[in-house]
């Protein structure tokens, strides 16, 4: 298995399957149109996702890294580009980069507790870490899944969180912001359960996934939990365009972060994480 | 396990009241009483005298917005170990919203009239019940912030 040899040259990978998560998220399963290409990622990673004639978006693997192929992206329709891809649909081709960045610390977390915070679509590029988790569990301690949404329906892989909630080794926590009618699980934000949870701080590794605003406060929640920062990883988000540290559309502070992230270690990148000007 | 000596102890096991001075702790467990809700039954009705607020000891209750020719908004749920209802506080003393057991509930119900009518006497009961409620409603309001932003948008 080999990526490209120049990472700036675009794969041809032909849709597998497509299918509609919610209103406005969609996942592609993907093969390379070669028949031979693939790619060896890490969980946490990024492709570049090219939609010919529309352009091209960062997109983190929402798969299970064991599988070689399809390849799976889980895409909010949000811009012009990832609405567009919306339209597509079987054996249509996509243009793939990649894999780059770096990656959720899930050999490092071995021997410790796991606590996995996230809420909206950033389930997605935390679900290569949750299987790889989950197929070496006896690797870990107590895992926990904390995950928020908008609504009930809002949730992402609802049928996999229903799933990962039926194991005995595994703790899933799932609230929303609002409910109306019948909804017998949580309301309140994700930080609750956080600050709740029954995880032992000293050895527990966390990471957490979604808008920035949301990691903000469930630092918070980790830290007053006695959670220290060099044990809280984040994925973050920026404007990346070419993914190979070059262009610099994604610099933030002295990171670039297709390159140096999207996963940071949290002491990292504390002194310039809630900067305003960055 | 309900002698005052009984209720006592259950205040002092449940975190809101650990830690606080033993005298107020046994004036509140004198308005203090056990209940059980089974699911569906209401706790707190908006509109209503806030008169009673409970420490839940299990199950479940939805906070609940009602809003005409709609289904309730369920706006927060609480669970073992959360204190429900802060209104009995602030005059005029009514409830804000809906309160709805989700499961079988069982409560501690502390008598708000009995409450009211002691710490304005006693500046010590009052001093450890309002110390131990503003942060709850603190924790609420900034609950309420961040739901309001839409963090996962």
């Amino acid at each position: 298995m080999t990526a490209t040899s120049d990472p700036m040259l675009p794969i041809p990978y032909r849709i597998h399957k497509m299918r509609r998560e919610l209103a406005d998220t969609f996942t592609v399963d993907l093969v390379p149109e070669s028949g031979t290409h693939s790619l060896n990622y890490a969980p946490g990673q990024f492709n570049m996702v090219y939609m010919f004639g529309a352009g091209e978006v960062p997109i983190s693997i929402s798969g299970d890294p064991a599988e070689e192929l399809p390849l799976v992206h889980t895409i909010r329709a949000v811009g012009p580009v990832t609405r567009a891809m919306q339209g597509l649909k079987r054996g249509d081709t996509l243009g793939i980069r990649g894999p780059f960045g770096s990656a959720w610390p899930v050999v490092e977390a071995e021997g410790s507790d796991v606590v996995i915070v996230t809420g909206g679509v950033g389930l997605a590029p935390l679900r290569p870490a949750i299987y790889h988790i989950l197929a070496h569990r006896e690797k870990y301690g107590d895992v926990r899944i904390y995950y928020g949404a908008r609504t009930p329906e809002d949730i992402l892989f609802l049928k996999e969180l229903q799933e990962w909630r039926g194991r005995f080794d595994l703790i899933v926590e799932v609230t929303v912001d609002s409910a109306v009618g019948f909804w017998a699980g949580r309301v309140g934000v994700v930080t609750h359960l956080v600050s709740r949870g029954r995880y032992d701080p000293v050895d527990t590794v966390a990471l957490v996934c979604g808008p920035e605003i949301m990691m903000r406060y469930t630092i918070k929640a980790l830290n007053e939990r006695g959670v220290g920062n060099e044990q809280i990883y984040v994925s973050m988000e920026r404007n990346m365009k070419c993914a190979i540290g070059f262009c610099g559309h994604c610099q933030f502070g002295p990171y670039f972060v297709c390159k140096d992230g999207p996963v940071f270690r949290f002491d990292q990148i504390a002194s310039i994480f809630e900067l305003r000007e960055l | 396990m309900s002698t005052i000596e009984g209720l006592e102890r259950l205040l002092r096991e449940h975190r809101f009241f650990r830690d606080m001075d033993p005298k107020a702790c046994e004036v509140i467990a004198g308005c203090a009483a056990n209940e059980r809700f089974n699911a569906g039954d209401y706790l707190m009705r908006q509109g209503e005298a806030a008169d009673k607020f409970y420490l839940i000891r299990h199950g479940a209750v939805s906070q609940e917005l009602h809003v005409p020719d709609r289904e309730p908004i369920i706006v927060q749920t609480l669970h073992e170990g959360d204190i429900l209802g802060w209104s009995w506080l602030v005059p005029p003393y009514q409830w804000t919203m809906d309160s709805r057991a989700m499961q079988l509930t069982r409560v501690l119900s502390l008598d708000a009239r009995c409450l009211r009518s002691k710490y304005e006497n006693d500046p010590t009961l009052a001093y450890e019940l309002f110390k131990r409620f503003v942060p709850v409603m603190a924790d609420r309001l900034e609950a309420a912030r961040l739901q309001l932003i839409d963090i996962y948008g």
